[in-house]
């Protein structure tokens, strides 16, 4: 009889480590990549404000428009240039040389007293996200201002992130993006190449049942997963200042969790598209884009439209991303965690089960 | 006794299109089976029928006496199956993969270090076990591949296609093997392109179009042959003329040339006489020869494709500028510290056919590809019809037409598409490229193909593509990188039927070939060995010169052999440069 870890799973395991091994695309994409894409998103990808080119049209020349001014000038927020009139900074709004600008009007104090709209904010519509929080920073800096000036002061204080950095936010987005692809990309690949390749024909007419060649193809890439997912926590936090206040354990366990939808996708795909083309576009499309688009790493899931939510619920990604952040910007919150890795292992058994439908021990 | 294999009425569809129509058979134990056939006749379909790789639609399959649908696991215990890719880890090396296969068998710990050793030495591979087996050459990484799956002691050995690709020297060893362990009492099937292979085995399953065409030994179909097979000798200088107009007689069913001579079947008496008839205004005599399984073959498929091609009369005569049309000098090639070809030197004369002949790695394709302006040489040169391919490529590559293995032809565009790009991408415009496709759609008959894609084609048809879309700008050389490489019998005569025609235009053509029998159209042959040219002469010539009193009369095969041979135990005979 044989044990259900038999010698020939051992075998398929030890061949498929010699190949990742011996195969500098799967290493590149194992350790090489997680160092550029976390690289990548600490450095070149940045959500935050800071140092924008802003005009500041101060027309009036009272005390209140003088310090309002000043205010603008002191923030980190905006690198502010000064006019006394409206038509000079205009050229440069339409040149983009500036994002867009404040003005001060003549009546600025009459209008403060009055309560009514005392400034006017202009920004580059044609970039719309750059004009959305360009104006939200001039209003935030003009009622920062305000409130100064009462005797009330607001000191606002965030949590989990209190330097509001965009870093922080993304870089366990990225972690998701990186394992997606070993866990989808590879997995896809490497399985396709055998059909590619005949192996598989030579490999099924042995006596190795379906159960271990999957096994087989599995473990390996599972354990993969693993190792890079300490050296991404290991640079995210030694080399780019994340925090981790949640446990090393925690995101193993999640990380692990994750790694089962996520090879299962890679494994279907290979079972129904039998070359490596078709796979890597299946795995983009279906894998990559959605964890990129979906997972709400970048774009917030509560603000998009409903039937597009909808669809984020089988993006498995969405809920490691949403452990991930918490994990290490907040800390383990067991009821989250568990609530996270059931909707991953859920997933994880639709995957299994269509895999289990798709494929047969044979060719035809 | 049982028999390994039962076929009881096997019907294999694949959505409407059988492959397989209603097979029955037996394969005995203990005796080698040729499955043969043309390609698409259903050998691979039911290679893996029986490796239980596939259901059939109807009928059954008993392997070793177990049925192949219910009991397929077991029957994955007693057979070894080499698919037609090479079903190996590339990037693992022979010892790993031995390993591999030992563990995928189960196959117990203390046994093992005895049955790879059997194995390695069987194989001859004990020299080379650290190697990777991607950096294998083709017949070696195919010893390996027999060596995997021979791990089990399989009672039913399944072949498919493994000579393919493979030199003379390799294919003879391999051979050699699987008939050592048929006489051992394994039941061996092996699938092959090639009918001198087929001859030797011990029985034949003739498949065709999914059927069985003929089931037994080969003498059986050969001996119909008797007094229909001839050689025509003593010819003179024009025999491709001679063949063309002998297969055009009635009741020729087929011809080839082998060397100087022709070999000719014929339907019956009268069919000889009309040879005769023809022979008596020119040179040539008529001598009867020994029908070999390929005539038989090919008369049992209704014969070979007739004697003329439609090309001879479209295409327009090369100019006869120059003498000689292809030209090395020298030519030397080395990828790092390794040299592929060593000093090169042959020229090839207006309107002949030379071959390139050698085994598995010894510099013909990287010859080739210089030739052909794909590779720079690292030194030397080569001209082609007066251009070298150094100072002015594009002159040169004008002049010349490419026809790559495997046909390179893109799927995704339709037949018409195919022979638009090629003939865009050779600079013909507007009139003159309307025109020669049309041309080219009437000469080899592609009409009624016009919208489909080539992967769709019949196999001649897509050769005939190929072809068609090499010659669209009338190129005065033609280089054919292994054309015909697993290619059927009859369409590799249709494919010779138009080189013939080609060459009676002026046309020069250069080919690289496994196939002896194809070497035996060139004029001349250059055998390369180790990125040396060995020997160059006609084919007769080679032939000549390994004649010996044990084998007065050797074929292009033994020459070959030979040859490269001679050169090797002459380098292991020199002492060791220090």
């Amino acid at each position: 009889m044989r044990s259900p870890i038999g010698r020939p799973l051992r075998a398929l395991v030890r061949k498929e480590a010699l190949q990742i091994l011996r195969d500098p695309s799967a290493l590149m994409i194992a350790f090489v990549l997680p160092v550029v894409l976390l690289f990548l998103f600490a450095f070149a990808v940045s959500l935050d404000v800071k140092g924008v080119r802003f005009g500041v049209v101060l027309e009036s020349q009272g005390l209140d428009a003088r310090a309002l001014a000043a205010a603008y000038e002191a923030t980190d927020y905006f690198d502010a240039r000064f006019f006394h009139d409206r038509r000079a900074a205009e050229p440069l709004l339409v040149a983009g040389t500036i994002k867009g600008f404040v003005v001060i009007p003549e009546d600025f104090a009459a209008r403060l007293a009055n309560g009514d709209a005392a400034i006017q904010i202009i920004t580059d519509g044609s970039q719309p996200n750059t004009a959305n929080f360009t104006a939200a920073y001039a209003r935030g800096v003009f009622q920062t201002w305000r409130n100064a000036s009462t005797t009330v002061a607001v000191e606002p204080r965030f949590w989990f992130n209190p330097e509001l950095s965009s870093r922080r936010v993304l870089l366990p987005g990225a972690i998701a993006i990186v394992m997606t692809i070993i866990g989808t990309m590879l997995t896809a690949l490497v399985v396709a190449r055998e059909w590619e390749r005949g192996t598989m024909e030579a490999l099924m007419s042995t006596p190795v049942t379906l159960l271990e060649m999957l096994g087989a193809k599995l473990l390996p890439y599972f354990l993969l997963g693993l190792g890079t997912m300490i050296i991404c926590t290991l640079m995210a936090v030694t080399a780019y200042g994340m925090p981790l206040r949640g446990s090393l354990v925690a995101l193993l366990v999640i990380s692990a969790c994750f790694l089962v939808p996520a090879l299962g996708q890679g494994m279907l795909i290979s079972a129904l598209a039998k070359n490596q083309f078709v796979a890597a576009q299946v795995a983009l499309l279906s894998g990559f884009l959605p964890a990129f688009l979906l997972s709400g790493f970048l774009f917030e899931i509560e603000s998009m439209p409903a039937w597009i939510r909808a669809i984020t619920h089988v993006v498995a990604a969405r809920y490691f991303v949403e452990a991930l952040q918490t994990i290490f910007l907040a800390g383990d919150i067991p009821a989250q965690i568990v609530r996270n890795s059931l909707s991953l292992l859920a997933l994880g058994a639709v995957f299994f089960t269509a895999i289990a439908l798709a494929t047969h021990r044979r060719l035809d | 006794m049982s028999a390994a294999v039962e076929l009881d009425g096997v019907v294999k569809r694949f959505d409407a299109v059988a492959a397989l129509s209603g097979i029955s058979g037996r394969i005995e134990s203990g005796r080698l089976t040729g499955l043969v056939g043309p390609d698409g006749a259903g050998k691979t379909t039911l290679m893996r029928l029986i490796a239980a790789l596939m259901i059939p639609t109807e009928g059954r399959i008993s392997v070793a006496g177990r049925d192949s649908v219910r009991e397929a696991p077991s029957i994955h215990r007693l057979i070894g199956y080499m698919p037609q890719s090479f079903g190996l880890y590339e990037d693992l090396s022979v010892m790993e993969n031995l390993r591999l296969y030992a563990d995928l068998r189960n196959l117990d710990p203390d046994a093992r270090a005895h049955t790879f050793e059997r194995l390695l030495h069987f194989t001859r591979l004990g020299a080379f076990t650290e190697r990777l087996a991607g950096r294998l050459s083709g017949g070696m990484k195919q010893k390996l591949g027999l060596a995997c799956a021979l791990m089990a002691e399989p009672e039913v050995l399944l072949l498919d296609e493994p000579s393919v690709g493979v030199d003379p020297i390799s294919r003879r060893e391999l051979w050699a093997m699987v008939q050592e362990l048929a006489g051992e009492g394994m039941a061996v099937v092996w699938s092959t392109a090639y009918l001198d292979e087929a001859e030797r085995c011990s029985d034949v399953l003739l498949l065709n179009e999914g059927r069985i065409a003929f089931a037994g030994p080969p003498a059986e179909l050969t001996a119909r042959l008797e007094d229909r097979s001839f050689r025509v000798t003593d010819i003179g200088s024009d025999r491709r003329g001679l063949l063309s107009t002998l297969l055009q007689l009635d009741g020729v069913r087929d011809g080839v040339i082998q060397g100087d001579a022709l070999r000719v079947v014929v339907a019956d008496t009268a069919g000889a006489d009309r040879v005769r008839t023809v022979l008596k205004t020119r040179t040539g005599t008529l001598r009867p020869a020994a029908p070999r399984f390929e005539d038989a073959f090919i008369d049992l498929l209704g014969g070979g494709p007739g004697g003329r091609s439609a090309l001879t009369e479209h295409m327009h005569d090369v100019p006869d500028q120059r003498p000689v049309m292809v030209e090395c000098n020298a030519l030397t090639k080395r990828f790092g510290d390794f040299t592929a070809t060593d000093a090169v030197d042959f020229s090839v004369q207006r309107g002949e056919v030379f071959g390139l002949l050698g085994p598995n790695g010894a510099g013909k394709s990287t010859t080739f590809r210089m030739l052909c302006g794909l590779l720079r040489p690292t030194s030397g040169s080569t001209e082609v019809a007066g251009y070298d391919l150094r100072d002015s490529p594009g002159d040169a590559k004008r002049q010349l037409g490419y026809m790559a293995q495997k046909f390179s032809l893109y799927d995704l565009l339709s037949v018409r598409q195919n022979l638009e790009f090629f003939s865009g991408a050779y600079g013909l415009r507007a009139n003159v490229r309307r025109q020669r496709i049309d041309e080219m759609i009437e000469v080899f008959d592609l009409a009624r193909y016009l919208n489909e894609a080539p992967v769709a084609l019949p196999l001649g048809f897509k050769q005939r593509l190929a072809l068609a879309c090499a010659l669209m700008h009338r190129p005065s050389v033609l280089f054919l990188d292994e054309p015909t490489s697993g290619v059927d019998p009859i369409t590799r005569r249709e494919f010779w039927l138009h080189i013939t025609g080609l060459v009676a235009r002026g046309v020069t053509v250069l080919v690289t070939t496994h196939f002896m029998d194809e070497a035996e159209y060139c004029d001349r042959v250059a055998l390369m060995s180790n990125a040396r040219v060995i020997a160059l002469g006609s084919p007769d010539q080679l032939k000549a010169s390994v004649a010996s009193d044990e084998r007065p009369d050797p074929t292009m095969e033994d020459a070959f052999i030979a040859l490269v041979q001679r050169v090797e135990d002459d380098a292991r005979a020199a002492p060791e440069a220090a």
